[in-house]
């Protein structure tokens, strides 16, 4: 007895190690914080890419997105995260990079399939290394209820003032809830309330990047503007909009009780899945018509190298094929609303989103201005936009403290370079 | 003891060596060990440590220095340690004396159905805070909450505001919630602690005339005074260990506007970061130092001044 299971045990020592390097399996793991497209990457994308390299097999892992930018960093220190590792755009990605976490990818097949543009998001700040193959891009707008503004004998508004107009009508006719937000979960706020108007008053990149030259302030009228718009918006919201959470606003648009939702296209695939009316979008409304406008199209996703992974090559195969036509067409077609970076041009069957794609030819893109250089420092930028976004919806901040408050925390930390 | 009690001359008592309490007490005390002791001293020495280029270094008390007069961490802080005193506070002036008057009433004898009302109470603590977080958030969700119709019902809807969206009643909100499901353990302490008193005592009360109300003033509440010492402090380790049910109704960011953000809540997103907000694990462990520090110093002004005063009765 003894003796068979010691020789059990040695053939399995001696032999396991061995059949799998004749196998010669590589399995990666992608580390991801979309946990909404993991059926996508599961059923379309992962089979695609097997289909086509066999012997790699690919598991996609996400996590929730509040925490998955911790949860990565303490994986990659103690050297558990996957080969794959999904990236923030800016700063967050960047210090990855820098802390030698993620592998430069230069020399990467399809790297040259994107615009400088497309990988401004995942390159160095000298704009000599690219570390992550970008994916995809959000854009910010509203996505409105066809049936809701038929039955109300409305229009698209094209300017703010139009906007209100709009939104007075709605709450007259009682029918609809004008807009679904709320601000208990702080973000949207920030991301479809702040990022999405904003551009309008702070003439996108121009004043972003005059607010990383330091030449701007946030407490500058550009910049407050917005706040104060975002005040007048608190009589639209629906009844008890501050306990309301994300999940709530989309349901409550879904199902046909709300009329206008401020909206970033990654809604768009969830949207269509679950709401039984036809939606249009419309962009952020200008000031005064004839304004140009801007819209906030930010790089939102990219995939990197996890420099100390276990299957390098495995992994740069999926890499060129992530940067490849193929997967910009298959990618952005099964999630609508995630617009491809790809150089090469791609069709998209969805009307939603090739509406909000449309706005591309006449208004002017722009990035989140909290994500690239500001947003380095602590306390974060972003997550003090979120916090003061929220309180001047609720009315509990006036638009100047909101200002004042972040410009002081960025005040502590950065110095712009004169 | 003195050496004369124990003579040298007289030959010792030889006793075998006892090993079986060892080895009853290894397994409590190694899972003790390996669970609790190591990772308290893990994190109090993390507390003196901090990243410098990439190295961690033995720093002293800096991490407390920077804690306490870095203007927006010792903001954060004293706002945490202000709403996790009025949690405390809510829970000594509702949970306890509810408690107290619930076991109260059960240990009447006249009352039917004690033991249902008894399980039915209990019940919420047994409860996964997850469960109870997303029941009351549900039930107070002004979009499909039960609870803005509930009081329509009884013409009380213009008293219904999104209460845990409002930072001057979010905090309450959450603590009510909090009392709700801890509410069965001060009851069953206390029901516990008054069926402990012996009748004839009761009975030697009665015949003095001594009845109803102040029966219980004068002779029952000093006897569950001990009981009630308890409870406070495990209420008061308890609320300052508080984490998960606030987690679970306002995420880790504590909204709004930061007014329900307790001391759990902030190590949380120090240790772990959030969003944006990379994870520092010194200030955390800093932090977590301080707390422990917070609840030992009334932990032990428990043990060593109020305990020491109550008196005990045996019978």
């Amino acid at each position: 007895m003894t003796r068979l299971l010691k020789g059990m045990l040695l053939a399995t020592t001696m032999f396991a190690p061995a059949g799998a390097v004749l196998a010669q399996d590589a399995s990666l793991t992608i580390e991801s914080w979309r946990n909404d497209d993991l059926s996508i990457w599961q059923e379309k994308l992962i089979p695609a890419f097997e289909a086509k390299n066999p012997g790699i097999k690919v598991t996609f892992a996400p996590m929730a997105p509040t925490e998955y930018n911790s949860a990565v960093n303490a994986k990659l220190e103690a050297g558990t995260a996957g080969d794959l590792i999904t990236c923030r755009p800016f700063d967050l990605s960047l210090a990855m990079f820098q802390k030698g976490q993620l592998a430069p990818l230069n020399d990467l097949d399809g790297i040259k399939n994107f615009s400088d543009t497309a990988k401004s998001a995942w390159t160095t700040d000298d704009g000599k290394t690219t570390f992550c193959v970008p994916m995809a891009s959000v854009i910010h707008g509203f996505i409105y209820n066809k049936k809701a503004f038929e039955e109300l004998k409305v229009e698209v508004p094209k300017t703010e003032d139009e906007f209100f107009a709009l939104l007075d009508k709605i709450k007259a006719d009682g029918t609809y809830i004008p807009m679904a937000m709320g601000t208990k979960d702080q973000w949207e706020a920030a991301t479809m309330g702040y990022y999405n108007i904003g551009p309008n008053d702070w003439k996108g990149e121009e004043g972003r990047k005059a607010l990383i030259a330091g030449t701007q302030k946030l407490t500058d009228a550009d910049w407050v503007e917005p706040y104060k718009t975002l005040a007048k918006w608190k009589p639209y919201l629906g009844d008890g909009f501050e306990a309301q959470t994300y999940p709530d606003s989309q349901n409550l648009f879904t199902l046909g009780r709300a009329a206008i939702y401020p909206a970033g296209s990654w809604e768009i695939a969830p949207f269509k899945a679950q709401a039984d009316f036809e939606m249009g979008a419309f962009p952020p409304p200008v000031k005064k018509a004839g304004d140009t406008c801007y819209i906030s199209d930010h790089n939102d996703i990219g995939i990197g190298l996890n420099a100390k992974g276990k299957n390098p090559e495995a992994a740069k195969k999926f890499l060129a094929w992530v940067a490849s036509p193929e997967f910009a067409t298959l990618y952005a077609n099964s999630l609508p609303g995630f617009f491809s970076l790809n150089s090469t041009a791609v069709k998209m069957e969805d009307p939603l989103a090739q509406e909000f794609v449309s706005w591309r030819q006449n208004c002017k893109p722009t990035i989140r201005p909290s994500a690239a250089i500001v947003g380095r420092g602590q306390p974060n930028l972003d997550l003090e936009m979120w916090r003061v976004s929220a309180n001047v919806i609720n009315g509990t901040q006036t638009p100047e403290q909101a200002a004042e408050e972040t410009q002081k925390g960025l005040d502590s930390w950065y110095k712009p370079a004169k | 003891m003195s050496e004369a009690d124990n003579p040298s001359d007289l030959a010792p008592i030889k006793r075998p060596f006892r090993w079986h309490i060892l080895v009853f007490l290894a397994p409590a005390f190694l899972v003790y060990t390996a669970i609790m002791i190591l990772p308290l001293i893990e994190t109090l020495r993390l507390s003196l440590y901090n990243l410098v280029d990439g190295q961690t270094v033995f720093v002293g008390l800096t991490n407390f220095i920077t804690l306490f007069s870095d203007p927006r961490l010792s903001a954060s802080f004293w706002n945490a340690l202000g709403n996790n005193l009025i949690f405390f506070v809510i829970h000594m002036l509702v949970q306890n004396p509810v408690g107290i008057a619930l076991a109260a009433m059960l240990s009447v004898s006249k009352l039917r159905f004690a033991t249902f009302y008894r399980t039915a109470i209990f019940v919420p603590t047994l409860l996964s805070f997850v469960i109870v977080g997303f029941i009351w958030k549900l039930i107070l969700s002004p979009i499909w909450g039960i609870a803005p119709g509930m009081m329509d019902w009884v013409g009380l809807k213009w008293a219904f505001a999104p209460w845990l969206g409002k930072s001057e009643s979010a905090l309450i909100t959450v603590s009510l919630i909090s009392v709700w499901q801890y509410v069965g353990i001060p009851m069953m302490l206390i029901y516990a602690a008054l069926l402990n008193i012996p009748d004839e005592v009761l009975e030697a009360a009665e015949c003095d005339g001594i009845t109803g109300w102040s029966q219980f003033w004068k002779i029952k509440l000093p006897l569950i005074l001990p009981s009630i010492g308890i409870i406070s402090i495990l209420t008061f380790v308890g609320n300052f260990n508080a984490f998960d049910l606030i987690y679970t109704v306002q995420g880790a960011l504590a909204g709004p506007d930061g007014s329900t953000d307790i001391l759990g809540t902030l190590l949380y997103r120090t240790f772990f970061g959030f969003q944006n907000q990379m994870g520092d694990r010194s200030m955390g462990a800093t932090i977590a130092t301080v707390m422990f520090l917070i609840i030992l110093a009334g932990v032990s002004l428990y043990l060593f001044v109020i305990q020491r005063r109550m008196r005990r009765y045996q019978f």
